[in-house]
């Protein structure tokens, strides 16, 4: 008897390990990841320069000259473009989604914004190779743009990040005290009026974390990016130029390069690396505020 | 029927009389939606339309050959890779879930490590993923371009999901069913196997099909990992191709467009599948509560 209860703790035991162990995984993937990247990327930077590295106009691996300003500059560029067309769509979106939409259809509704969500970046990025391009070459012309340019991958970008911005922003909507909504109407605002007035300011902190999120996803975007963005290595003349992003510059290049060429790409992966940072950073930040407010 | 809506609609529109700004700002909503719907609605059948004609049974032969780029070999990666990633990060995202709910006490600093890891995890870009396979599993550990190597980086990067969706499986398991398993006598661990675990098994199955949708949609993070052979390996240490890279590739080497249409095509059902799936799992779990 005293035997088997003595096993029996020790299995429990046995069990508590293996599931806190499990709960280590975690963080031992980010360890790892920040070890690998940093030690293989940050001595290129040294021997590159920072400033050259960061500050530099040219890319020429040919010459050993790396400098990574177009690729920075280019993914500020379509990562904005991005959330200009993005985040006002996602946004009145999921106004419809909370306020307007009819119980009916509401359900399938939903299941179709996930479905956006669930698309491969493959299929994006080949739909945008053969709609987008050719449509953007068309209404500007031949001569002004080949289609391949920072407008066709903003475009895209826009569409990818709208199923991030509209479920945050949704549930961020229906998180608001109903009596807010109902206060307002009382008071003899139209329904738009306690919407916008109302709703949207009580759920400012949500609505700002589903647009940084959606930054993080088009900032990390990469085949979708690659495949209407045009890659080249210089900083844009313009909006129907084609420019090259952080994430299109590693895997463009990353299956011939050696040595210090090789190094620089992972350096670039870093300076990827330190964005989304900061950009997860500022996701926790909004997210204590919510849950504080 | 129709009159009455049409009188209802007219009767609605009355209601904006005087409040210009309001009737602009619902037009926008409403257009807002329906670009987004449209969109979607566009790009499915655009796709389809053009991808359909193109699925020929050639397409599906065991062989690939430059004359006849068959899938079938990338479907096959595919199923080996899901396979494997979800060997991997299942039981480490259950597990570490189970011990964040049922073990870890309130305010303590590690679970707020493990909170913080997870969600720096969830950002990262699947290029970023792609990058540190390469240069921790394909060269620090010597697998080289390898289906192994292009699992153990997938089965990273859906972890956190994994670990998200079983953590709120489990807190929504009403507390009466831990406190009547204890009541009988069951330990810690008979009631977590036995009666926790199983009430959650939907959620937990919801959340592990959507991984399944991203593992079969990742692109970036295989190409420098598993690498773009398109056969299929004879053993895990080989490198393979699954169906999103055959797509790249196909695609960017711009001489097999009718089989790219056709191969996304087959990505697009898959997808399309899988979530139907994981929405009729998580609705299970709501059926439950």
């Amino acid at each position: 008897m005293k035997q088997s209860i003595k096993k029996y703790f020790n299995r429990e035991r046995v069990m508590q390990a293996v599931f806190f162990t499990a709960a280590c995984v975690s963080v031992l993937a980010v360890a790892l990841i920040c070890i690998f990247l940093f030690a293989n990327g940050v001595p290129a930077m040294k021997k590159i320069g920072i400033f050259d590295f960061l500050l530099g106009e040219t890319w020429k691996p040919g010459n050993d000259i790396y400098g990574i300003l177009p690729m920075i500059v280019g993914s500020i560029y379509v990562t904005a473009g991005a959330v200009l067309i993005g985040v006002p769509v996602g946004l009145l979106t999921a106004v419809f989604m909370a306020e307007y939409c009819p119980k009916k259809i509401y359900r399938p509704l939903k299941a179709a914004t996930e479905l956006l969500a669930g698309i491969p970046s493959i299929v994006y990025g080949f739909f945008g190779l053969v709609v987008l391009v050719p449509l953007v070459r068309q209404i500007f012309g031949v001569v002004k743009t080949d289609g391949q340019s920072i407008l066709t991958a903003s475009v895209l970008l826009g569409m990818m990040i709208l199923p991030t911005m509209i479920g945050v922003t949704e549930s961020a909507l229906r998180a608001v005290p109903r009596h807010y909504y109902e206060g307002s109407l009382a008071l003899g605002a139209t329904h738009e009026r306690s919407i916008f007035a109302v709703m949207i300011p009580a759920a400012k902190s949500g609505i700002m974390a589903a647009a940084v999120l959606g930054i993080g996803r088009a900032i990390g975007e990469t085949m979708a990016v690659m495949m209407v963005a045009g890659n080249q290595p210089r900083l844009p003349a313009g909006i129907l130029k084609g420019v090259r992003t952080l994430t299109t510059n590693i895997v463009l290049e990353m299956g011939y390069a050696a040595e210090l060429h090789r190094e620089a790409l992972i350096a670039t992966a870093v300076v990827l690396f330190v964005f989304i940072l900061i950009i997860n950073f500022t996701v926790a930040c909004l997210n204590r505020k919510i849950t504080r407010e | 029927m129709k009159e009455n809506t049409s009188k209802k609609i007219s009767a609605k529109l009355k209601g904006y009389a005087g409040h210009p700004g309001s009737l602009i700002l619902m037009l926008l909503v409403m257009l807002a939606a329906f670009i987004t719907f449209a969109v979607l609605l566009f790009l499915i059948a655009y796709i389809l339309v053009k991808g359909v004609p193109n699925l020929k049974p050639s397409l599906f032969a065991l062989n690939y050959t430059s004359e006849n780029v068959s899938m079938m070999p990338a479907i096959v990666n595919t199923v080996i890779m899901t396979l494997m990633a979800l060997l991997a990060a299942v039981p480490a995202g259950v597990f570490s879930a189970v011990f964040l709910v049922e073990y870890a006490k309130r305010g303590n600093k590690f679970v707020e490590v493990i909170r913080l890891t997870t969600e720096t995890l969830s950002g990262i870009p699947s290029i970023v993923y792609g990058l540190f396979g390469m240069l921790f599993f394909v060269t620090a550990l010597k697998w080289g371009y390898s289906l192994l190597a292009g699992a153990f980086t997938l089965s990273i990067m859906v972890l956190p999901s994994i670990m998200r969706t079983t953590e709120e499986a489990l807190k929504a398991v009403p507390d009466s069913y831990r406190e009547g398993s204890f009541g009988l006598g069951a330990g810690k661990l008979r009631t977590i196997f036995h009666i926790v675990l199983p009430a959650a098994v939907p959620g937990i199955l919801a959340g592990v099909i959507l991984a399944v949708g991203r593992i079969v949609g990742e692109t970036a993070a295989l190409i420098y990992t598993a690498g773009t052979v398109a056969q299929i390996p004879s053993n895990v240490f080989g490198s393979g191709r699954t169906l999103a890279v055959h797509m790249y590739n196909l695609s960017s080497e711009g001489l097999h467009m009718e089989e790219s249409y056709a191969t996304a095509v087959v990505l697009l059902a898959l997808v399309v599948g899988l979530n139907a799936l994981s929405g009729f799992a998580a609705r299970r779990l709501t059926a439950l509560r």
